[in-house]
C-alpha cells in the first residue's frame, strides 16, 4: 500500500517539479540543516542542564524558558522541508528503516520535550526538586537527537 | 633567449607547489586510513555522520551568539554569559568536524581538490575564521560587560550578520558537494 502510494505521489505534477529541477532538493536540504543546528543546539542547552553538566548558573526554568521556544519556532520549517523531500523522492524515505526510526524518535522527542516544559510551567522547581528524574529526561532526549540526526544521515545509504 | 632565463626559473619556482598538489592528493588518497574509508562500505557515512552532528553543534552554537549580537534573540541573557556559555562548545565541536572532514577528503582527495562548492567552502571557512578573529581580538572586549544589552555596536552587529550568512553559506556548499561528481 505504502508502495503504491508512493508510486502515486512520484508521479505527481509537484514531485515531478522537485525530481527535475536539480537545485531544489540541495536548497530544502540545507534549510533543512539548519534548522537541525537551531533544534539540536537548543535542545542540547536544555538536555545538558537536565542532566546536570553545563549552564548551571541559569535556572532549569530559565533554560526552557529561553531555548525551547526556538525549538517550536523550527519544528514546523523541518516538517515542512521534510514534506518537500519526501514528495520529491517518496520511496526513499517512506520504505526506508531509517526513515521510520527517525519518525519513531522524533515523535519520542517531542513527547519528552513536551513534558519537560509542562511540569515546568506547573512548577518551575519540578525539575529541580527531582535531580534523577531530569537527568534521565535530559540524556533521553540528547541521545534521541543525536539518533535522529545519525538517521538522517543514513537515510542516503540505505 | 639567455637573458628570458632567470625569469623562466623564477616562474617556475613560483608554480612548484601548484604543481605539487596533484601528487600530495595522491599520496594522501593512498595512505592507508584513506584506502580504508573509500573501500569500506560504512566507515565514510559513519565519520560523516559524526562531521553533520558537530557541524550542527558547531553551526547552532555560532548562530545563538551571532543572534545576540543582531539583538534578535535572547535580551535578557547577555552577551558575556551567551559567549561562555556556548563558545566552548562551538570551538570542540568545530575541531571535531574538521578532523571529520578531513578524513572525508583524505578517501577522495583529487576529486575533493577539483570540486568547485568544496573550494568555495574552504574559502568561506577561511572567512568565517577571518571574522571570527577580528570579533574576538577586538569587538567583543567592547560588548563583553557592557549593562546595556540592547545597544550593540555596530561592529559586533556586523560580526553577528556576516557569521551567520557565511555559516549558511558553508552549509549550503556543504550539502552541494554532495550533488557533485
Amino acid at each position: 500500500m505504502i508502495q503504491s502510494f508512493c508510486d502515486w505521489l512520484s508521479n505527481t505534477a509537484l514531485s515531478l517539479t522537485i525530481q527535475t529541477v536539480m537545485w531544489i532538493i540541495p536548497a530544502v536540504q540545507t534549510v533543512h540543516i539548519l534548522c537541525v543546528a537551531i533544534v539540536m543546539s537548543c535542545m542540547a542547552m536544555l538536555d545538558l542542564r537536565l542532566v546536570g553538566v553545563a549552564g548551571r548558573r541559569q535556572s532549569i526554568a530559565l533554560v526552557v524558558s529561553r531555548f525551547v521556544p526556538w525549538v517550536w519556532g523550527a519544528l514546523p520549517v523541518l516538517l515542512a522541508s521534510g514534506t518537500i523531500l519526501i514528495i520529491g523522492e517518496p520511496a526513499r524515505e517512506l520504505l526506508n528503516p531509517y526513515f521510520r526510526a527517525k519518525m519513531v524518535m522524533l515523535v519520542t522527542v517531542t513527547a519528552i520535550t513536551l513534558v519537560v516544559q509542562r511540569q515546568n510551567k506547573k512548577d518551575a522547581n519540578y525539575w529541580e526538586s527531582r535531580r534523577t528524574a531530569a537527568a534521565m529526561a535530559g540524556l533521553a532526549s540528547l541521545l534521541l537527537w543525536v539518533g535522529i540526526v545519525t538517521a538522517g544521515r543514513w537515510i542516503a545509504y540505505y | 633567449m639567455i637573458e628570458s632565463r632567470p625569469r623562466d626559473t623564477i616562474s617556475q619556482r613560483g608554480k612548484l607547489i601548484p604543481m605539487m598538489i596533484p601528487e600530495i592528493c595522491g599520496w594522501i588518497e593512498n595512505t592507508p586510513v584513506a584506502t580504508a574509508i573509500r573501500q569500506s562500505t560504512w566507515l565514510f557515512p559513519a565519520i560523516e555522520t559524526v562531521h553533520v552532528l558537530a557541524t550542527v553543534i558547531v553551526v547552532g552554537s555560532v548562530t545563538m551568539l551571532d543572534l545576540r549580537l543582531l539583538n534578535l534573540a535572547w535580551r535578557d541573557y547577555s552577551i558575556g554569559e551567551i559567549h561562555e556559555d556556548v563558545l566552548p562548545w562551538s570551538w570542540t565541536s568545530f575541531a571535531v568536524a574538521a578532523i571529520a572532514g578531513s578524513l572525508l577528503f583524505s578517501s577522495s582527495a583529487t576529486k575533493y581538490y577539483h570540486n568547485v562548492p568544496f573550494r568555495i567552502k574552504m574559502v568561506l571557512l577561511l572567512l568565517v575564521g577571518i571574522n571570527a578573529a577580528v570579533f574576538e581580538l577586538g569587538t567583543y572586549r567592547r560588548v563583553q560587560n557592557s549593562r546595556e544589552q540592547t545597544q550593540i555596536p555596530a561592529l559586533a552587529k556586523m560580526a553577528g550578520a556576516l557569521g551567520l550568512l557565511l555559516w549558511i553559506a558553508v552549509v549550503a556548499c556543504g550539502r552541494w558537494i554532495g550533488f557533485t561528481k
